[in-house]
């Protein structure tokens, strides 16, 4: 059996569930950030399987882009969590609550 | 791959292509050039990028003036566009940004950051805003969004000695990009049903030329729509994805939070009226139901929440999550009538909200408490100047006239009763009415109640009286005379729809 | 107009139930009994001879975050270098463009000095 566009995109779709669980389950931030990554690179592969199916180049150029972009954002969450580390001494998201209303 | 390399592919990207995105390119270069400064001139002189950053926000309007009359045209392969409606959200983003830039200088001052850094990431995201405005493809779209985001997490967390600063970062950081994945996949399930991420084309598509039909039922679309839906509403804060907002606004510098408050918002809306009313207008009624529910939902919790607040900057967020709610009651007429009341609140917006943060930032920069509303009183002895207009921009914002927010609230309502909706229009008109308390017992703080008698004086710096003054004037002015203004967001709404054919 | 839904629930229904039962069943079947052993934090490798919990000086990750950004900038370079003859001289040009925008980001880098390892 060949799978289908269908396979790719159950697969993709149940990454996507994986990662939206892990961001609302762990309280950990850095696993909060691989969640995320999980659910962006979850996306891709629902990209490149349309840019496939559909012999459109656009899904492939998204790829490239969410890629870049995917890159930063790891560096401006990793430089932002680094500036906590530097005041606080551990870190979990339910602390974060300075402010409140 | 094979895909790319079988394309041949004939690239003529020339002068036009550029001039489209001048005022883009404009600010984009500065940035560079405030970085370069920021490591190359000594510490005592960076006064200057102050100076650089207005220059180039005047030179990048005057860019917008030349284009408006220049007529729309598209740039890179239809992926970029300069029509109307996108040269005046650039316009209302620019004037926004001066704004916060004249706001920053003695916030500046008063704290020990590199100036440089500061400015370059305030263009950064206001590049990102308005490529936004300009996009007309989904990747686009997302670029741009992602651009203005990263900027706005590092300034929202720049006060890195202040723990409130930097959970603000923080929180705005996770929140943001979680909603950025639920867009970005909702992108990629409508690339997959209509086969193309340029938004005119999937306008066509989904109007029934060169796309399968019942395109409009594929389930691809239905599921794409609800998840962008999700990703916007994170984005201009509406309930219930407003969680984040008041933290973020507390704890960001106040001249990024007024900032923030006013061009994220015209940004992402300036994307959903091009998506949504125009592109995605064949599948009105799929998402005409969430976006009700969210609308209703964001004007009646935003207005409640903000009654609750002693805190100006949390009060202002929940305002602002409110004010989110009447113009999303101005996208769902999906009429140009609705997309005009969008564009023109806007513009109303930029000047009254960004306005009633000035207050907070220049007691601020004054060393003395600013964000809690108690600490206003004798303000009015104090500071008249501050006083009355601070009270202008409230009694705007309230929509009382005959003050700029009366104007745009107005249009909002009537274009959703002439749509049929008349429930919305009730809703959005007895929750305003609870918003006039709470803009107005700030007002009776600020006069009537008498301060301590030696209470410290209230100054402010000269560019802090020229953003006040600029602010009021166009508060005041948008409200007595707008019939200019309106015909030119009459105007951008017309090129929409030539381009959408709609 | 409903119908057209059914396929989504089924899609939800089997994405999230997948999601919840992998939790569910790790948690139920898998068995908990905890050894000394086990607990160890390299529980077949090497015992530890400084306590692995150690911080790790803050430059380190500023290096790793700007080699990461500077790192996946080449996938830009991909899609160009297959369309390198199509794209004539204005590519070439707009690559330098690109280039010169990266130098501008590394020399900031460098004088604000990121890349001082002492």
């Amino acid at each position: 059996m060949t799978p289908s566009a269908d396979h790719f995109l159950v697969v993709s779709a149940i990454l996507f569930t994986l990662g939206t669980v892990g961001v609302l389950t762990r309280r950990d931030p850095l696993v909060v950030f691989m969640s995320i990554e999980l659910m962006l690179n979850s996306v891709n592969l629902t990209f490149v399987t349309f840019s496939h199916y559909l012999s459109s180049p656009d899904g492939q150029i998204f790829v490239f882009i969410i890629m870049t972009v995917a890159a930063a954002e790891v560096v401006v969450g990793l430089a932002l969590i680094v500036s906590i580390f530097q005041t606080r001494q551990r870190i979990d998201v339910d602390e974060l609550d300075e402010m409140r209303g | 791959m094979s895909v790319l390399a079988a394309a041949t592919i004939h690239v003529r990207v020339g002068a036009s292509d550029w001039g489209a995105v001048g005022p883009e390119l404009i600010l984009g270069a500065t940035v560079l050039v405030l970085l370069l400064v920021d490591a190359f001139v000594p510490r005592r002189v960076r006064e200057v990028s102050t100076w650089i950053s207005l220059i180039a926000l005047v030179a990048a309007f005057l860019d917008v003036y030349f284009l408006w009359s220049h007529g729309d045209s598209n740039a890179l392969y239809g992926q970029i566009t300069s029509d109307k409606f996108a040269i005046f959200f650039d316009g209302v983003i620019i004037v926004s940004a001066v704004l916060a830039v004249l706001l920053s200088e003695s916030y500046i001052v008063s704290s020990s950051f590199d100036p440089g850094e500061y400015y370059a990431l305030l263009l950064a995201s206001a590049v990102g805003m308005m490529l936004m405005a300009a996009g007309n493809s989904l990747m686009i779209l997302f670029l741009a969004l992602e651009l203005l985001s990263l900027s706005l997490y590092i300034l929202a967390g720049f006060e890195r000695s202040s723990p409130r600063s930097q959970e603000s970062g923080f929180k705005y950081f996770l929140l943001s990009s979680f909603a950025s994945a639920f867009l970005i996949y909702g992108m990629a399930l409508i690339y997959g049903a209509t086969g193309s991420t340029q938004l005119v084309a999937i306008g066509h598509c989904l109007h029934g030329s060169g796309c399968p039909a019942n395109v409009t039922e594929n389930p691809l679309l239905l599921v794409g729509i609800g998840l962008m839906v999700v990703g916007f509403a994170f984005k201009i804060s509406a309930v219930p994805f407003h969680m984040w907002t008041p933290d973020v606004y507390e704890g960001a510098p106040t001249p990024i939070t007024a900032f923030m408050s006013v061009t994220t918002k015209a940004a992402v809306f300036a994307a959903f009226v091009r998506v949504f009313n125009f592109s995605l207008n064949a599948a009105h009624s799929h998402w005409f139901p969430l976006l009700w529910g969210v609308a209703v939902a964001t004007m009646i919790f935003g207005n409640l929440f903000a009654l609750a607040q002693s805190n100006m900057k949390r009060m202002l967020a929940y305002s602002g999550v409110a004010h989110g709610g009447y113009i999303l009651v101005a996208l769902l007429a999906n009429s140009p009538a609705g997309a005009t009341a969008v564009v023109f609140y806007f513009l109303a917006y930029a000047f009254m909200n960004i306005g009633a943060f000035m207050l907070v930032s220049i007691l601020e920069s004054n060393g003395q408490v600013g964000d809690d509303i108690s600490s206003y009183r004798g303000l009015w002895q104090r500071n008249p100047f501050l006083a009355g207009c601070t009270t202008v921009f409230l009694f705007s914002l309230a929509g009382i006239p005959p003050f700029a927010g009366f104007f745009a609230k107005y249009l909002a309502l009537a274009a959703i009763v002439q749509a049929g909706h008349t429930e919305l229009a009730i809703i959005a008109v007895l929750t305003s009415l609870i918003s006039v308390y709470y803009y107005l017992r700030v007002v009776v703080v600020m006069v009537l109640q008498p301060g301590e008698v030696q209470a410290q004086e209230t100054r402010m710096s000269g560019m802090a009286e020229m953003a006040v003054t600029a602010s009021v004037a166009g508060t005041i002015g948008l409200g007595i005379i707008p019939t200019g203004f309106y015909n030119l967001a009459t105007q951008s709404v017309d090129a929409l729809r030539t381009a959408f054919g709609i | 107009m409903i119908q057209a839904y059914v396929p989504l629930l089924i899609l939800a229904l089997v994405a999230g139930g997948f999601a919840a039962s992998n939790i569910l069943i790790t948690f139920v079947v898998g068995p908990y009994r905890p050894t000394r052993e086990k607990l160890s934090p390299y529980e077949s490798g090497m015992t530890e001879i400084v306590p692995p919990r150690q911080r790790f000086p803050i430059k380190f990750y500023v290096i790793a975050m700007l080699f990461l950004l500077f790192d996946i900038e080449a996938v830009s370079f991909y899609p160009w270098s297959i369309l390198l003859r199509s794209l004539h001289f204005a590519g070439f040009i707009e690559m330098l463009i690109f280039v010169a925008i990266l130098l501008v980001g590394f020399i900031y880098v460098w004088k604000k000095g990121a890349l001082d390892w002492e």
